[in-house]
């Protein structure tokens, strides 16, 4: 157990150090900016005093290592200043669209996660078929669309042939739980449709590959059943596989995300990152790529850690 | 009962009793399996769901008719080395093959097929389509089917332009971190660790809201998003090669670096890498598609497939399925090149599964 807990700390740390490394290339980017932040904010018309006094007002006389430092620990809880355009708090305007954000995530996670196992074991277990085939080239499909396509796609024939959801998700307070399931339906049928598809093609490799070992070979020579040689000989080994495919399609879809909120007006975190980079507004465009990257590591990490958990092999490293 | 619905059902039974005449499985399952789930939608969805089924199996006859001929163009026309691979070609390769060729020309002679400019006012917003114009006029009164040909050339060559950059730089500093080894290597694999760890299209919407998007800015943080993948995939190739005992020959002949890289490496791992940048294209043709559909791609008037999608987005709600052409033309093309991958990979790995 403590070999574990070593190894789990040891990828812990390393997913810290990334972390630090992107939070760096994140704030050190905008650095880089022509002229500097004033300036960029101001434009070409601005005069020396305006251009002086907002520099004044954002720190940009201090040297840039302490203003990292200091954009650092206030992001470490949640402060990640002040917005250039409104002036308002930017944890304030991110926070309720995160939760939106991890919201329409996790419900179209809920629906696609069992339904691509489910059906990503099924196409492997019945590999080469028609149904096999047909599959193929669906999921094949679907990877290759847009998200922004889907999406239209699903609000043509679901909301404006039949009226059966709504094509805008606009969000209230005082929704009922139902309520709100009804008006995301749409965005997080466009996630699972992107998501199973990835998950179902990886599932099914790592499914086929593990059925190709000599020891499911063995036990099918033995003579044992057919369940028993899926549920006894390949699924403990298959757990680390769909664990991988699971958290690495989960990281896929917080980007995923972003084209989706657009598409549908949802009030998220990726919606705001969009209009912040039209608008040049800085502090969120950090706040929120941040956000990402976080979410992104973490997600790649749990991978990590299922894969050691759920594979004694990966316990021994030569 | 109407006409329809009788040589419906009559050709699809008369075509499965023929393929179980002739032992074929296959044909005959499919083709009885249509005709009962065609009695189960002629009773839910009545003679127009048929129909639709009859236009989809059309379709579909009518791509692998093209994708056969194409093949066969292609093996005729194509020296003896090249012909005898495309023969073994599968359907689904061969119409890959004939939708790219079509795109190139499409691409390529733009002007001569296009018959208006591709930011020419020529009618009032949102004309419906007539004799002039086959796909009615977009938000400003521009012709639509100008402006999907011309983004034929500029969407698409902007994600080969930028897919080439990602690619060069990629597979250079895979070679090269092969080949020397040491800190290089290590520094390199390190760099590549770091920009993997960020999300695509987060890291380009963070370089784009710095840098303004421009066209060059797009492709200089394509280049540098895509180039680790590719740097990955190089440097095991590549490290496959490097222990191999004619490379340990070429070096005691006295050889340099840039020798061994290009007549040693580089032609004993072309399979994997081509098969490579395929992938590749699709990856950055989808997110130069997302991100001109956000309004940061190809400036207006420049036609655009992303962005032509969002302008007349409005459309859509109003029943016209009209502005999700460019969006579906940027998904054909990406299954194509899927298709042609697929089979290269099969190829190259000569695997059965």
């Amino acid at each position: 157990m403590r070999d574990i807990l070593g190894l789990v700390l040891k990828r812990l740390g390393l997913g810290l150090v990334t972390l630090l490394v992107i939070s760096v290339i994140i704030f050190f980017m905008v650095e880089l900016l022509p002229g500097d932040l004033a300036q960029a904010v101001l434009g070409q018309g601005a005069t020396q005093e305006t251009v002086e006094a907002l520099r004044q007002e954002l720190g940009l006389d201090r040297p840039a290592v302490v203003r990292y430092l200091d954009w650092l620990s206030g992001a470490v809880v949640g402060d990640f200043g002040t917005s250039l355009i409104s002036g308002d708090s930017v944890g304030d305007a991110i926070s309720d669209r995160f939760l939106n954000t991890l919201f329409l995530a996790a419900y179209a996670a809920v629906i696609a996660v069992p339904l691509a196992i489910c059906l990503g074991v099924l196409v492997a277990l019945l590999r080469n078929s028609l149904f096999d085939r047909i599959a193929n080239v669906l999921t094949l499909t679907s990877i290759s669309s847009p998200e922004f396509f889907l999406g239209y796609i699903l609000i043509f024939y679901l909301a404006v042939k039949t009226g059966l959801f709504p094509a805008i998700s606009s969000l209230s307070g005082d929704m009922t739980f139902g309520e709100l399931l009804e008006r995301t339906f749409l965005p997080a049928l466009t996630l699972v449709l992107v998501v199973t598809a990835h998950m179902m093609r990886m599932t099914r490799a790592a499914i086929i590959n593990l059925l190709a070992s000599p020891y499911i070979e063995m036990a099918r020579l033995k003579g044992a059943p057919p369940w028993k040689v899926i549920a006894r000989h390949a699924l403990p080994n298959a757990w680390a596989p769909i664990i991988n495919v699971v958290a690495l399609n989960l990281a896929y879809l917080i980007t995923g995300v972003v084209l989706v909120e657009v598409v549908f007006v949802y009030p998220g975190i990726g919606q705001l990152l969009v209009d912040a980079v039209a608008k040049r507004d800085f502090p969120i465009v950090q706040a929120c790529c941040l956000i990402f990257a976080a979410t992104f590591i973490l997600l790649n990490l749990a991978a990590d850690v299922g894969a050691i958990l759920t594979n004694p092999r990966l316990r021994h490293p030569k | 009962m109407n006409v329809f619905a009788v040589t419906y059902f009559a050709f699809l039974i008369i075509a499965s009793s023929f393929a179980a005449f002739q032992q074929r499985r296959g044909p005959f399952m499919i083709l009885f399996s249509l005709t009962l789930a065609s009695f189960v939608l002629a009773i839910v969805g009545g003679t127009s769901a048929l129909r639709s089924v009859a236009v989809g199996a059309g379709l579909l006859a009518f791509a692998a008719s093209i994708a056969y001929c194409f093949r066969e163009f292609l093996v005729i026309i194509m020296p003896t080395g090249i012909a005898r691979e495309l023969r073994t070609a599968p359907l689904t390769a061969a119409f890959g093959l004939f939708v790219i060729f079509t795109y190139a020309i499409a691409g390529i002679f733009a002007p001569w097929i296009a018959p208006y400019g591709e930011s020419e006012i020529i009618s009032s917003a949102f004309a419906p389509a007539d004799e002039n114009m086959l796909l009615g006029a977009d938000q400003l009164g521009r012709d639509m089917f100008s402006r999907i040909v011309y983004g034929a050339r500029n969407s698409v060559g902007l994600a080969l332009v930028a897919t080439v950059s990602a690619f060069f730089m990629g597979a250079l500093g895979g070679l090269l971190a092969a080949t020397k080894g040491g800190w290089f290597d290590q520094f390199l694999g390190r760099a590549a660790d770091v920009i993997m760890s960020i999300p695509s299209l987060i890291f380009a919407l963070l370089m784009l809201s710095i840098f303004g998007p421009r066209i060059i800015v797009i492709i200089i943080a394509v280049a540098i998003i895509y180039a680790p993948r590719v740097f990955r995939l190089t440097r095991a190739v590549a490290g496959n090669v490097v222990v191999m005992d004619y490379i340990e020959a070429a070096k005691l002949r006295g050889e340099r670096t840039w020798y061994l890289i290009r007549k040693e490496i580089l032609p004993n791992s072309t399979a994997p890498l081509v098969a490579e940048f395929g992938l590749e294209f699709c990856f950055v043709f989808l997110l130069v598609a997302g991100l001109s559909f956000l309004g940061l791609g190809i400036q207006p008037p420049t036609a655009d497939w992303g962005s032509m999608v969002r302008e007349n987005a409005t459309l859509i709600s109003f029943g016209d399925l009209t502005p999700l052409i460019p969006a579906a033309a940027i998904a054909l093309l990406t299954v194509a090149v899927n298709f042609v991958v697929d089979w290269m990979l099969f190829r190259s790995s000569g695997l059965k599964e």
